[in-house]
């Protein structure tokens, strides 16, 4: 199964919809070792996202997630802002002019977008970020890919990857961001930019699952 | 002349720390101050760095990006990503904020390169202010 123009749409306002209902675990995730705004500034970035969609019109996937990009460059605020802004705009370049997303096209446009957070970010696995859960989901999605399996097969698998990476953060001492400030004390809290990336591969499951039923 | 963009999280202390330099670089050198969210809140917006950036470039030969913390480097790392080639004309220092947007307004107004406004950001991180 794919998701058209129209189901990556809602996938994006069903992520709208988990970081508003998620937004006070997020910056509580965040008040233990950053400064207490990811939950706030996920929830502002992905409703300002939520008008953007439904005040445009589409002709393919890469025009959604250029303006998905945009958005959140400018209204996000820390610096989840550049970093998730900069993987649509990566992700969006890779879909310009397709109308349905597949399993190989959404593992090609996620890997595009972890290498534009790396290289921006230049965070490596073990640091305490984003790239500690969006790197195993990378995996398992060209994997997926790679054994032919549909979108929400591979999609399952990309949020359970998620879902160990983002729990492999708990022990890790921060080396990226305002939690490195920490040293020592960052260990033993889950990351927030970690678990923001596994809310949203999950929200987008469970869109394609809806849209499969 | 070389303009200088002043990036907080805050835009109050954006503004203030652009009033600041202001004083020593005066009327000739382009100084702007960016910072907070939409709302209000504290944070940095690709979008405003990049219009303050074209703003700044319409009438510098060339800008140095003085931010404050982590996230305001990806914020201006991110605008120059967008800008391109134009991007060739801006560069980000790495140094104190306050101390370095001051340092750099009086470099500019001696006439100083981009890279010696950024040297001289670098050096205001030992800058003693105890005889």
């Amino acid at each position: 199964m794919k998701l058209d123009i129209q189901g990556v749409i809602k996938a994006l306002d069903a992520v709208g919809r988990s970081l508003a209902e998620n937004k006070d675990y997020l910056t509580e995730l965040d008040s233990a070792i950053g400064d207490a705004d990811h939950g706030i500034n996920m929830n502002r970035g992905f409703q300002k996202v939520h008008d953007r969609l439904t005040a445009g019109s589409y002709a393919d996937l890469g025009a959604v997630l250029k303006d998905v990009g945009m958005t959140l460059m400018g209204s996000v605020g820390g610096a989840s802002g550049p970093l998730y802004g900069t993987m649509f705009m990566k992700m969006s370049s890779r879909l310009a002019g397709r109308e349905e997303l597949d399993t190989p096209s959404l593992a090609e446009a996620v890997e595009e977008g972890l290498k534009g957070i790396v290289a921006l970010g230049r965070a490596n696995l073990q640091d305490k970020t984003m790239v500690d859960s969006l790197t195993p989901a990378v995996e398992a999605l060209k994997r997926a890919a790679s054994e032919g399996l549909p979108l929400e097969a591979a999609l399952e698998s990309a949020v359970e990857a998620a879902r160990t990476g983002m729990e492999s953060t708990i022990p890790l001492v921060a080396r990226k961001g305002r939690a490195s400030y920490l040293g020592e004390r960052s260990a033993g809290h889950q990351d927030p930019g970690a678990t923001s990336v596994f809310l949203i591969l999950s929200a987008i499951l469970e869109t394609a699952r809806e849209e499969t039923a | 002349m070389n303009g200088i963009l002043v990036l907080s999280h805050s835009a109050q202390a954006a503004r203030g720390i652009a009033e600041i330099a202001s004083q020593m670089g005066g009327p000739d050198v382009p100084i702007a101050a960016c910072g907070g969210t939409e709302d209000g809140g504290l944070g940095t917006s690709v979008t405003e760095v990049l219009a303050a950036l074209e703003d700044l470039l319409s009438r510098a030969e060339g800008v140095l990006v003085v931010p404050d913390l982590g996230s305001a480097v990806l914020t201006a790392r991110t605008a120059l990503e967008i800008l391109g080639e134009r991007a060739n004309r801006v560069m980000i220092a790495d140094g104190p904020i306050l101390e370095g947007a001051f340092m750099a307004a009086v470099a500019a107004l001696m006439g100083g390169s981009l890279e010696g406004l950024a040297a001289v950001v670098e050096e205001a991180a030992g800058l003693k202010k105890l005889p």
